[in-house]
């Protein structure tokens, strides 16, 4: 039987300490098995929130309409993130362009919660990606292979995603990445430890993480899905090969009912493993995105970064 | 110890002691609704079901919320009010050294992730472990582990650390 007691609680002196690996590390913990949406307003912003997302992205364009408008896509106005981060109680994140730190240090000024340090933006920098360690922020990066995934992390990225080809609608970049990058933790758990200095060369990765990878089976960092998903089975198919969480862009803000159809791919992202339960939730969800075939992409967003 | 997730009320069946983890209680919330699980896990409580709640997890078993959505679930299992991510944005979650009651002299690293704090602890409830926090107004001593006869909750996450104490703190005397 419990009893109340009523000494008091011995403490030793608590020193506070943030921006730790495992703080920034475990935000991201805390989203495994959510959805992610991207959101251009404060209005979006709330339909996700009421959506069941687990945070929001601030962008300055979905995707697909920087495909169809073209032209240098950067971070968005710092009024609109401010707006979406007053809208929502969940975490927010926002974009900033491959090796661009001025955006970076401006959207930490404002405490979002996570920077997507982002192929869809227009790169700044085509030799350094950021410089992630001297951030408080942490910050999430794509990766198409394990290789680029470990450089990220090396950087200081705390979460990896694939980078699929966003905008597109089109979920097989998405799979192919996520496949290249589990393929490869698979087959160095089965390396012995000579062969471990031959994958750092071959992925030109640093050797402590590859070792790292052989001792635990998995990244260091949390490994979510983005690029082209668009309906609620494709994020069942994500989950199953292994993605611990789904990033949603263009999928739901250009289908015919983004509020339906966010929370059945939060429904879907949930209860991945449960096919009757996946096609309860893809009735009637009316038009996706139309999206586009591989071979008619001009421009091929997860080219970008190294 | 056998364990399994919990997504469908039919997962909660035979089970002695549920763990509501860290994650955006929002999100849960609309989750747990879906899928029948607010009625059901209710009704466990009620026969005697033991929870573990952190974070998210907290405020879903706290009997008040400040700063929540009105739609989120609130359980009432334990009595107590948080105030959701009331430390701060990312940028001010941190970690720190417990001392924790009830559990050996051995401190525990706790790692505090956009986490709720508890503005009020009542009668039936045992605070186990506190952190001195200053919210600018000075520093003042905030509930960070607190408990009742079958419930147990902390506004830290011991799920990202490998010290497995209050969990087995959980199985022994819950």
């Amino acid at each position: 039987m419990f009893k109340m007691t009523q000494d008091s609680i011995e403490r030793t002196s608590q020193e506070l300490v943030t921006a730790t690996s495992r703080v920034k590390r475990g935000l991201a913990e805390m989203l495994r098995g959510g959805v992610i949406m991207d959101v251009v307003n404060a209005d979006q912003a709330k339909i996700a929130e009421d959506a069941g997302a687990v945070a929001v992205m601030a962008l300055e364009r979905v995707p697909a309409d920087i495909r169809r408008d073209g032209g240098v896509a950067r971070m968005s106005d710092p009024v609109l993130i401010e707006e979406i981060q007053n809208s929502v109680s969940i975490p927010v994140m926002a974009k900033a362009r491959i090796g661009h730190f001025v955006e970076a240090q401006i959207l930490e000024s404002m405490a979002v919660d996570y920077i997507d340090e982002s192929e869809v933006l227009t790169p700044a920098d085509e030799a350094h990606h950021i410089d992630k360690w001297a951030f408080r922020v942490p910050f999430v990066c794509g990766a198409t292979n394990l290789g680029e995934a470990l450089r990220r992390i090396s950087e200081g990225a705390a979460l990896i995603r694939s980078k699929g080809e966003a905008g597109t609608g089109n979920v097989v970049e998405a799979v192919r990445h996520l496949r290249a990058i589990l393929g490869d933790i698979r087959k160095i758990g089965q390396a012995d430890s000579a062969e471990l200095y031959a994958w750092a060369k071959e992925l030109r990765a640093p050797y402590e993480l590859v070792a790292e990878i052989a001792n635990r089976g998995e990244l260091p960092v949390p490994l979510f899905c983005a690029g082209g998903l668009a309906t609620p089975a494709d994020a069942g198919l994500v989950m199953q090969l292994g993605a611990q969480a789904v990033f949603v862009g263009s999928g739901i803000f250009k289908s015919s009912d983004p509020a339906k159809r966010a929370r059945a791919i939060v429904e879907a992202t949930t209860h991945y493993k449960d096919p009757a339960i996946l096609a309860k939730v893809s009735r009637n969800l009316g038009p996706a995105m139309v999206g586009i075939e591989m071979d008619s992409v001009d421009l091929h967003m997860a080219e970008r970064g190294w | 110890m056998a364990t399994h997730p919990v997504r469908l009320p039919d997962d909660l069946f035979g089970l002695s002691h549920l763990v509501i983890p860290g994650g955006e209680s929002t999100a849960i919330s609309k989750l747990m609704y879906s899928s029948g699980l607010v009625e059901a896990i209710k009704d466990a409580i009620r026969d005697g079901l033991a929870v573990f709640g952190t974070c998210a997890g907290m405020i879903i078993l706290a009997s008040e919320i400040l700063g929540g959505r009105d739609d989120q679930v609130r359980l009432g299992a334990i009595d107590i009010t948080v105030a959701r991510n009331a430390f701060g944005r990312q940028v001010n979650s941190f970690e720190t050294q417990l001392s924790i009651k009830g559990l050996d002299d051995v401190a525990m690293q706790a790692a505090f992730i956009r986490a709720p704090v508890v503005t009020r602890v009542g009668g039936d409830v045992d605070v186990m472990a506190s952190v001195d926090y200053d919210f600018g107004n000075g520093t003042v001593s905030v509930p960070v582990v607190c408990r009742n006869e079958k419930v147990l909750v902390t506004s830290f996450h011991p799920e990202v650390t490998n010290d497995s104490r209050l969990h087995r703190l959980f199985l022994n005397d819950f």
